[in-house]
C-alpha cells in the first residue's frame, strides 16, 4: 500500500506499473485520477490551493484503504494527493486498486473516492476573477459517501 | 492542564492563526467546553459557532462535543473537508 501527500506531480502510468512489478496474480486494476477544472459553481478558476492536515491527513487515508481492504479483495492499493499551488489542468489526486476481478477493484476505487472526499482533511481555496474564495463542501459528496452504509 | 490547538481553512483566515498552545481551567474537560471557551473570546471567535459544520478532531481523529479533553492533547478545528 502507497499513501502520499506531495506537491509534486505524479503520473498514472508509473503507478499501475509499481503496483503490478513482480506479479502476476492481479487481474484487475482500477483507477480514477482528479484534475483542477477551470471553472466551478458559474466562475472562472485560474489557480487552486490545496491545505491539509499533516499527520491526520496520511493516518485517514490509510483508514480508508483499511475498510477498503476489508470489504472488498484488495491486493494492493495507492493513494497520492497533491497540495499547495495548482493550475487547472494539473492533477490533484490519483486511487489505483489491484485486485483479482474488476467488480473488487471498481467498487474499492469509488470507495475510497468518495471516503476521501468527505473524510480525509483537505481544503481547497480557488482563485477567480472576483478574488479567492474557499470551496464549500458538497452534500452530493456526502451523499455519495453514505450510499456505502448499506 | 494544556493542550495544543489547531486552526484550519477558512478558520485558520478569519481566526487570524493557525495554532496555539493553551493552559485550560479545570471546568474545560470535554471538546464541547473547550469549544464554548474558545468562543466566549469573542469577537472573530463568533466564527467557532458560525462556520457550518464545524468538524473537531482529538489528536487526528475527528470527535463528537462529549469527548474528552486530555492534558497534552492537539485538538484541531476545521470546516467540512473539501478535497479529491
Amino acid at each position: 500500500m502507497k499513501i502520499s501527500v506531495q506537491t509534486e506531480d505524479f503520473d498514472l502510468g508509473a503507478e499501475c506499473a509499481a503496483i503490478t512489478r513482480g506479479r502476476s496474480d492481479i487481474g484487475a486494476l482500477a483507477s480514477f485520477v482528479g484534475l483542477v477544472r477551470d471553472s466551478n459553481d458559474g466562475a472562472g478558476i485560474s489557480r487552486m490551493t490545496l491545505e491539509h492536515y499533516p499527520g491526520m491527513t496520511e493516518q485517514s487515508l490509510a483508514e480508508i484503504v483499511e475498510q477498503a481492504r476489508g470489504r472488498w479483495d484488495v491486493m494492493d492499493a495507492t493513494v497520492i494527493h497533491r497540495v499547495g499551488e495548482l493550475r487547472p489542468g494539473d492533477n490533484i489526486v490519483l486511487v489505483v486498486v489491484a485486485s483479482a476481478h474488476r467488480g473488487d477493484a471498481f467498487a474499492a476505487c469509488e470507495f475510497i473516492m468518495d471516503y476521501l472526499k468527505t473524510r480525509a482533511p483537505f481544503w481547497k481555496k480557488e482563485k477567480t476573477p472576483e478574488g479567492e474564495r474557499w470551496v464549500d463542501a458538497r452534500e452530493s459528496d456526502d451523499e455519495s459517501a453514505a450510499r456505502w452504509k448499506a | 492542564m494544556s493542550v495544543n490547538i489547531l486552526y484550519f481553512a477558512g478558520l485558520r483566515e478569519a481566526l487570524g492563526q493557525s495554532s496555539e498552545q493553551l493552559s485550560l481551567p479545570a471546568q474545560v474537560g470535554s471538546v464541547g467546553q473547550l469549544h464554548a471557551h474558545l468562543a466566549a473570546r469573542g469577537g472573530v471567535w463568533a466564527a467557532l459557532t458560525t462556520t457550518k459544520n464545524l468538524r473537531i478532531a482529538v489528536n487526528r481523529k475527528v470527535a463528537a462535543m462529549d469527548a474528552p479533553v486530555k492534558d497534552g492533547d492537539e485538538v484541531a478545528f476545521f470546516p467540512p473537508v473539501t478535497g479529491g
